[in-house]
């Protein structure tokens, strides 16, 4: 047991756990700007991939990794400006509309990759972002190499947590997504415009979608496979009732996921414990399913989200 | 001049069945813009995409053996939609219900005349066990339908292919299959020279008992209001969480009878490729039938030739195969904005006179 345990135990483990964790980091920000604003995005799943797909494109016919994130974010911008067009401008089911934007955003990944790329033998790859060390901070012993030599993008997606924090709770504009998000007819009455608030709330989430997508392929990865998110997106939706709607809580969430995620894969590795791969691959889906059930009960959603505004019903 | 919505009373005949037709119309001109990127000439693409499943007998009977499991898990997802219990998870209840008519049709001590039918049946209750868990999740604990029939399709994937590839695999093949089930649980073969199959014809009895099923009963009926309005519901006395335990049931039950017929009828065995996303396909055909279950048979067989044509057009014209998809996803957005006509009217009104 004390073998499996500093096998799984060091510093590189630690890496690599916060590596796994910035693409749910990253969409799970996302998904909490659109549910701060009443809006339940369910097309994260899609919107990450057709995300991973056009960032990767971007990247391989650009060679710049940059333009290549750039390119995923837009990409998850438009698909979320059409999920508000439904949900906030048609007031449609936001439950049905996000599976039609994740299988519309799947359809389009799957498309136009194959367009652009055919069938290669051997998928086409990049070269993937390298780790960047900030100096004097990589070298504090034991801290330095887990936090601070990372991706930029890993770097970027920490800031992100407090960003978002002091975004949501300290702005006036925050005050608003929020208030658009419990209240909208309040809001309303008080001169905000409902709609442009919580098209910005989806515009932000999907661009945060689109970057963790990009992410996957351009750091953990460095080609695109049609499986390259294979689930976690919706997991993401589970971080945010998991963090109570907060920034702090759901980055908390992402890490934790991503702790167990790490895990599985070096159990996976670690000859000690022989069960078949897939029981691993399922833990985390079990665990999120598990910790739903734990959190649900006492999870106070916002209390517009799901609901459409129409100004002249109330 | 401008427009304003207005609540229809209610919405005429005409304008239910024209509106899912204009969803296709309008799917098929956006997606020709696709098809006109590929280089490819849109009248020959989709003329591939929809005749070769009308081009011969066999590939009219073809696309009724591919539109049997779509019609289920539409079927499954219509109820479960009725009762906004969103089930997303149609796709891992089919392969809960693979799973259970393999194992059943593999069991050398049943007499043969019992096979089918138990084959049938468990694949059905194996389906409802696993709409069941998220059913309850929901109603006890209040986690959300959507993430967790979700999140369980991954994990009986996992779970399914783990079996697969361990105790379940087939020692004379090698491949990570199950066994075949015996020859005398195959399904019954309804038309010479083709594999129109009993699972077809379940599909298509399913259909009306469906409609009856939320048409004339007080279950249906209770379905119908926990979905449209639940405070009226409670009100009302409807018991909503044996309501929506229920339609779980009924939902997942359908969903895993659509396992039986692709093992019993197709394939004689479970692997992983067993259901190429017909669970997904189903919320599609669903949301253009109007959750109306008589509507889910035409919506289904339109899939049907879209899924198989997609490889005919794709082989002819290059333009590549998840065509099918995008117009999965266009058709079901287009779809929901269909819907907006059946519930609201359009006005113009002039300012002037205002």
């Amino acid at each position: 047991m004390d073998e499996i345990l500093s096998q799984i135990f060091h510093i590189g483990f630690f890496a690599a756990l916060i590596r796994i964790a910035t693409p749910f980091i990253l969409a799970t920000i996302g998904e909490l700007f659109a549910e701060r604003s009443g809006v339940l995005n369910l097309g994260i799943e899609g919107i990450m991939l057709f995300g991973a797909m056009s960032g990767f494109t971007m990247a391989y016919f650009s060679n710049s990794l940059w333009l290549g994130v750039l390119a995923a974010m837009l990409t998850g911008m438009l698909m979320a400006i059409l999920m508000g067009f439904l949900t906030v401008s048609l007031g449609l089911s936001q439950h049905v509309s996000g599976i039609g934007v994740t299988l519309l955003s799947t359809g389009f990944a799957f498309f136009f990759y194959r367009l652009i790329f055919g069938q290669p033998s051997t998928p086409p790859n990049i070269k993937a972002f390298t780790p960047v060390g900030i100096p004097v901070l990589m070298d504090i012993p034991w801290v330095g190499p887990v936090l601070f030599q990372q991706a930029a993008l890993t770097y970027l997606a920490l800031l992100l947590v407090p960003l978002s924090a002091f975004l949501l709770f300290q702005t006036p504009w925050g005050l608003n997504l929020r208030t658009v998000g419990e209240n909208p007819h309040a809001a309303d009455s008080a001169g905000v415009n409902v709609s442009a608030m919580r098209y910005q709330g989806l515009m932000i989430s999907g661009a945060l979608m689109g970057a963790a997508g990009a992410f996957l392929v351009m750091v953990q990865f460095n080609a695109f496979t049609f499986g390259v998110i294979s689930g976690r997106g919706w997991v993401c939706i589970a971080l945010v009732v998991f963090g109570q709607w907060g920034p702090w809580k759901s980055a908390a969430g992402a890490l934790l996921f991503a702790l167990i995620d790490a895990l599985q894969l070096r159990l996976q590795a670690s000859s000690a414990i022989n069960l078949p791969y897939q029981v691993f691959l399922m833990m985390p889906f079990v665990l999120t399913i598990v910790t739903m059930t734990l959190v649900s009960r006492n999870a106070r959603a916002p209390s517009a989200l799901l609901k459409p505004f129409r100004k002249e019903e109330r | 001049m401008h427009l304003r919505l207005e609540l229809r009373e209610h919405t005429p005949l005409w304008l239910n069945l024209a509106l899912p037709f204009s969803a296709v119309l309008a799917t098929l001109v956006l997606c020709s813009g696709l098809v006109a990127l590929a280089d490819a000439n849109v009248i020959d693409a989709y003329s591939k995409l929809f005749l070769s499943a009308v081009s011969s007998r066999f590939n009219m009977v073809e696309t009724f053996v591919k539109a049997a499991p779509l019609i289920l898990t539409g079927l499954a997802v219509t109820v479960a939609f009725k009762a906004k219990f969103w089930n997303i998870g149609a796709e891992g209840q089919l392969l809960a219900g693979a799973m259970g008519a393999a194992f059943v049709g593999g069991i050398e001590s049943l007499p043969t005349f019992s096979l089918v039918p138990l084959m049938i049946i468990f694949s059905a209750v194996c389906g409802a066990c696993w709409a069941l868990l998220p059913a309850v999740l929901r109603t006890r604990f209040k986690v959300d339908d959507v993430v967790t029939t979700l999140l369980l399709n991954f994990v009986i994937f996992y779970i399914m292919t783990a079996l697969l590839d361990g105790p379940w695999k087939d020692p004379l093949s090698g491949y990570p299959d199950s066994p075949d089930i015996r020859m005398d649980a195959e399904f019954p073969i309804l038309l010479r020279a083709t594999r129109l199959h009993l699972g077809v014809l379940l599909s298509l009895v399913a259909a009306p008992l469906v409609w009856l099923l939320i048409r004339r009963t007080t279950l249906g009926f209770s379905i119908s209001v926990v979905g449209e309005n639940p405070e009226a519901a409670a009100y009302g006395g409807i018991p909503i969480t044996r309501v929506l335990i229920y339609t779980a049931l009924i939902s997942g039950a359908l969903a895993g009878l659509a396992g039986a017929g692709e093992v019993g009828g197709l394939h004689f065995q479970v692997m992983a490729g067993i259901s190429p996303g017909y669970g997904y396909t189903g919320i599609v055909i669903a949301m253009l039938a109007r959750l109306n279950p008589l509507g889910v048979v035409p919506a289904a067989l339109f899939f049907a030739i879209v899924v198989t044509g997609a490889e005919a057009m794709s082989r002819a014209t290059g333009v590549p195969v998840f065509l099918a998809d995008v117009i999965q996803g266009t058709a079901l957005v287009t779809m929901l904005i269909a819907q907006l006509f059946s519930t609201y009217r359009v006005r113009t009104h002039l300012s002037a006179s205002e």
